[in-house]
């Protein structure tokens, strides 16, 4: 797998255009995977041609990396997956491209995903699934799955994704790549389609920790234009804490997890512990409500934050219509897959009067049991751990006709989500059909670099 | 456990601004009435004592200074974006 020092010793050998070309080449090579909705080709061999001439630098000066879709970028339309947006050419850059650009880096194209970010294998994109980079039956997981992808078959040595629920990290898990969901409010959201604000997170996937750390450094800190950034808090840390003492949440590795799945856990548990860490099993008893808690504030915060699809002021808008209401109406009909009009309509249901209290305000309170429960655990460890899903990687088409189904995969990322916690999936091993296998370090608010720091000196094991 | 009917449904693709096609509508009938109940489990618990979480940043009152930023977006960028327009307007069907 190449890292990005890789990278830079081949532009310091060739140049930053043989790089890019290769990167893109590779895409076009591995399109069958459909990882990728388009290719910033023109603009991209623009860049790297600035980079050969000396006119751009930085710590990532020619390194090609992909976007998911959902971030506006130049180059090519940001469609988020959806026919809403499937002409909108972006007038700005979010705010994590354009801090990756001033390093340097060369976008090279856009990643699929679940359109709007809502579902998690990629299935619910209206351009078609991605496939899994180990074995093509298989989904990629998502909503960040065609990031993962591109990063797994090695096209560019990262690519960013969010996580509102998990987002990064199942698609990690799924494809054997590393995956960051930092603490909320770490990166800025500025520039990119919001899902559920309360949960929204930017981050990182990548073939190795150390690379994370780098981007993560680079994309972090307060920006006015996301007021809900908090003051750049995130450096690497070169020695992870010796004797830490962590937790394994028990209720992650119940009956119906994967055996394959709980046996590389345990085995990730067993190197902890070689390594001088303390690992205790622990409880987390609201864990079995936090995909309810989820599925009530999440849809509730889509259904506002998707009331700006109108077909007025741009993307879709539906044409032969007669009134305003019929074009509200036909735009959102058509320029929504199934899954958004659901949670958009779940979303209007928990927030219309007479049903608030108890579906968004109880939601609202079983999320500070929730809370409660992470910070007594974080009063006595430094971190916990557990799987990133149930499964491995399951077969396209396989969960798709039964919504529930599909959300009982996001159990064990929701509750970092809900909490704001960080969250990392790590590589771990690969189950006996070969499927990767990841292991997720939660983590304190604000602890991302010692959780990085720790999966990077058991990455060495 | 919460049973959804048809006139629910459209009910709430009205709610939302969703015309709905015909194929979709019973799909939606079954889906929603599934994870309502599903998440109904909340009732369970306790909460009577407890306080909403709203927002989990620990920040409180964001101030920043009343003054103009320049996003580097004019008034043409966005209007080129409109499906239609006229004389620097985003041009809409009759509201009446």
């Amino acid at each position: 797998m190449t890292n990005i020092s890789e990278i830079l010793g081949q532009i310091k050998s060739t140049s930053a255009r043989s790089v890019v070309e290769a990167a893109i080449k590779s895409a076009k090579e591995k399109s069958a995977y459909h990882a990728l909705l388009s290719l910033t080709e023109e603009r991209a061999l623009i860049r790297a041609d600035k980079v050969d001439a000396g006119l751009i630098g930085g710590k990532l000066a020619g390194v090609p990396f992909v976007v998911k879709d959902n971030f506006l970028a130049f180059g090519a339309p940001t469609t988020a997956a959806s026919k809403m947006l499937e002409k909108f050419d972006a007038p700005l850059q979010a705010t994590a491209v354009e801090k990756l650009e001033a390093e340097g880096a060369i976008c090279i194209g856009k990643a699929n995903l679940d359109a709007f970010a809502h579902g998690g294998s990629t299935e619910n994109s209206a351009y078609g699934p991605t496939k899994n980079a180990v074995d093509m039956e298989r989904v990629a997981g998502g909503s960040s799955g065609g990031s993962a992808v591109v990063t797994a078959l090695d096209i560019v040595p990262f690519a960013l994704g969010t996580d509102t629920g998990g987002s990064i990290r199942q698609p990690a898990s799924f494809n054997g790549v590393v995956g960051v969901k930092p603490t909320y409010g770490t990166v800025s959201r500025y520039g990119v389609v919001a899902m559920a604000s309360s949960t929204d997170t930017i981050g990182v996937l990548t073939n190795n920790v150390t690379d994370a750390e780098m981007i993560m450094d680079i994309m972090s800190g307060k920006d006015e234009r996301d007021m809900t950034t908090l003051p750049d808090f995130f450096k690497p840390i070169t020695l992870a804490k010796p004797n830490q003492k962590i937790g394994l949440i028990r209720d992650f590795m119940a009956e119906g997890v994967d055996p394959e799945v709980r046996e590389a856990i345990n085995n990730y548990v067993d190197k902890l512990r070689a390594d001088g860490h303390i690992v205790e099993e622990v409880n987390l008893p609201m864990v079995k409500y936090s995909l309810a808690i989820y599925y009530i504030i999440v849809p509730a915060e889509i259904s506002s934050n998707l009331a700006r699809f109108d077909g007025i002021r741009y993307g879709l808008r539906a044409t032969g219509i007669k009134t305003l209401a019929e074009l509200y109406g036909q735009t959102r009909d058509q320029g929504f897959v199934t899954e958004n009009k659901r949670r958009i309509m779940i979303g209007s249901y928990v927030l219309s009067s007479g049903f608030f209290d108890a579906y968004y305000l109880q939601a609202q309170k079983a999320r500070t049991l929730l809370v409660n429960e992470f910070n007594e655990l974080f009063e006595s460890y430094d971190a916990l751990i557990g799987p990133v899903a149930p499964t491995v990687a399951f077969k396209l088409g396989e969960n798709t006709t039964d919504p529930i189904k599909m959300y009982l995969n996001d159990i064990m990322t929701v509750p970092a989500s809900l909490v704001g916690l960080p969250a990392i999936s790590v590589p771990v091993g690969s189950s006996k059909s070969g499927m990767p296998i990841g292991v997720q370090l939660i983590g304190p608010r604000r602890s991302d670099a010692g959780l990085l720091a720790l999966a990077r000196s058991m990455e060495a094991n | 456990m919460t049973q959804i009917t048809r006139d629910d449904v459209l009910h709430l693709a009205q709610l939302s601004s969703l015309q709905l096609s015909e194929a979709e509508i019973d799909g939606l009938q079954t889906d929603i009435s599934n994870i309502l109940g599903y998440v109904e489990q909340l009732s369970e618990l306790d909460t009577s004592s407890v306080e909403p979480t709203y927002q989990v940043t620990g920040l409180q009152n964001v101030w920043r200074d009343d003054k103009v930023i320049n996003y580097g977006v004019n008034r043409e960028d966005l209007l080129a974006r409109a499906p239609e327009s006229a004389d620097n307007q985003v041009k809409v069907p009759k509201v009446l």
